[in-house]
């Protein structure tokens, strides 16, 4: 009952902020109606990384406790992580073609970072679906979201200076939106829908992660079922070994 | 101190057993090798005739076909672990598991250091390339590179050796973590080629370094748990 409020409560403030967004506040000077993309983009890569460094903490949690409620919480995160991520991405290139009249720009970092962290964490959620027991499945999702963590700064290190040692062409920094010259407006915009898409965060991963505790006791309870079957009379001969 | 020497003697016995199996079971190393060799002969197709063009993709193309090959080698250390259980009776042993991931990447290092060896001067003659003036910068490059490579290879065979589709799954997983390996060893390599003119060869060196001290010290924390299951 509490989730449906929050469930409410985020579709309510989405719908608010993204009516700041596209209705109260002016076209961006330079960038024209490209910019009101820039609003919903920074919410989502925020969402993002904030889902991905739920599920590094969790998979260590799931390592030292082996409470099933911890991997549940890593699976929530790297699924709804990869959803923001996957958005954030679109919403970057339909912004990054009319103003940098591409839609990848090999010479951005961020772009190149969150690329390899789509592809690490949609590795994480097939590396779920190919291992059936569930606590080694945990097990070993844990420890891949934990070298992916690790691994994510060396990557942006590294791509920050495959651009700056290169000394190319430099862009003008996407998004200056956050300097402090930056009108009010514009700033109160982008506040308020990176709160709206964390408040729908916070359902989702309500939602997804009582899923997978019923997911998880489905399968234990298909496992007792088995065990049960085996033990019953007339069926010694069809215990596993 | 003692222990650090055991868990030392343990993992250069492991790499010597695994070193030992690769010499005698030579066909599958030399199939990786040739396999090597075949990618960069096809991106000669890919990219040439124009033999400037290719010398100037040199460095991307010999990391990338230590990578494609790298990926079979550090699969077929574990996979040779599965016949007869060995990995479980490796697990059973009463030592501390990082020694096993400790000879497990050495040996990995070892077999696609040799692979390296063989790749960068078939890289000079498909391409046309001088390695003479280069030859330390490019051995360090090599050296720190195919260490890294076998630091996560070692890891992530471990982890999906007894998975279903091991086969996508290892370079599925591998290869997003490898990216800023790979992006640094070709910028090591084609600084080095070129003479260092602007002073990063260093720096990328310094990079790969970090890269590979940071990786072995999660892949030797972790791989314990792998083991586990």
């Amino acid at each position: 009952m509490k989730a449906r409020i929050l469930g409410v409560a985020a579709a309510v403030s989405v719908i608010a902020a993204a009516a700041v967004g596209l209705l109260v506040v002016p076209a961006d000077l330079n960038q024209g109606d490209a910019q009101r993309i820039m609003y919903i983009h920074v919410g989502s890569a925020w969402v993002a990384y904030l889902s991905f460094g739920v599920t590094a903490v969790a998979g260590v949690l799931w390592l030292w406790r082996r409470d099933p409620r911890f991997d549940a919480v890593a699976l929530a995160g790297a699924e709804i992580g990869v959803l923001f991520t996957a958005f954030a991405i679109w919403g970057g290139m339909m912004w990054g073609k009319p103003v940098w009249g591409v839609y990848w720009q090999w010479e951005d970092p961020r772009l190149t970072t969150t690329a390899l962290l789509l592809a690490l964490y949609v590795g994480y959620l097939l590396l779920r679906r190919m291992t059936d027991d569930p606590a080694r499945r945990a097990t070993r999702a844990a420890v891949v979201g934990l070298v992916a963590a690790v691994d994510i700064p060396i990557v942006h290190f590294s791509v920050i200076w495959w651009r700056g040692l290169h000394q190319t062409a430099t862009i003008g920094s996407p998004d200056r939106i956050l300097n402090p010259a930056a009108p009010l407006v514009f700033v109160s915009a982008l506040v308020s829908m990176a709160l709206a898409l964390s408040l729908a965060w916070g359902y989702l991963m309500v939602r997804r992660y009582q899923l997978a505790r019923l997911e998880w006791q489905r399968e234990e309870s298909a496992r007792m079922g088995r065990i049960v079957a085996a033990r019953a009379p007339g069926a010694a001969g069809q215990v596993a070994p | 101190m003692n222990g650090v020497r055991a868990e030392a003697r343990i993992a250069l016995a492991i790499a010597g057993k695994d070193a030992l199996s690769e010499l005698r079971g030579r066909h599958a190393a030399v199939s990786t090798l040739f396999f090597a060799a075949l990618v960069l002969l096809l991106f000669g197709f890919a990219l040439g005739p124009d033999s400037r063009r290719l010398a100037e993709a040199a460095p991307g193309l010999l990391w990338l076909a230590i990578v494609f090959a790298g990926l079979l080698a550090v699969g077929r250390l574990h996979l040779v672990e599965t016949e007869d259980d060995a990995l479980e009776q490796l697990a059973l042993y009463p030592i501390e598991r990082r020694a096993i991931y400790a000879g497990k990447a050495l040996a990995g290092s070892a077999v696609m250091l040799v692979l390296g060896g063989v790749l960068l001067p078939t890289v000079a003659i498909l391409y046309g390339i001088d390695l003479a003036p280069a030859v330390l910068p490019l051995l360090a490059t090599l050296l720190l590179g195919t260490v890294g490579f076998a630091a996560v290879g070692t890891f992530y065979a471990g982890l999906t050796v007894r998975m279903r589709a091991r086969e996508v799954m290892l370079p599925l997983l591998m290869l997003p973590i490898v990216a800023p390996l790979l992006l640094a060893a070709v910028q090591a390599t084609g600084a080095a080629l070129a003479g260092d003119p602007f002073g990063e060869l260093g720096s990328w060196l310094q990079l790969l370094a970090v890269f590979d001290v940071v990786m072995a010290i999660a892949g030797a924390a972790t791989y314990g748990f792998l083991l586990e299951d």
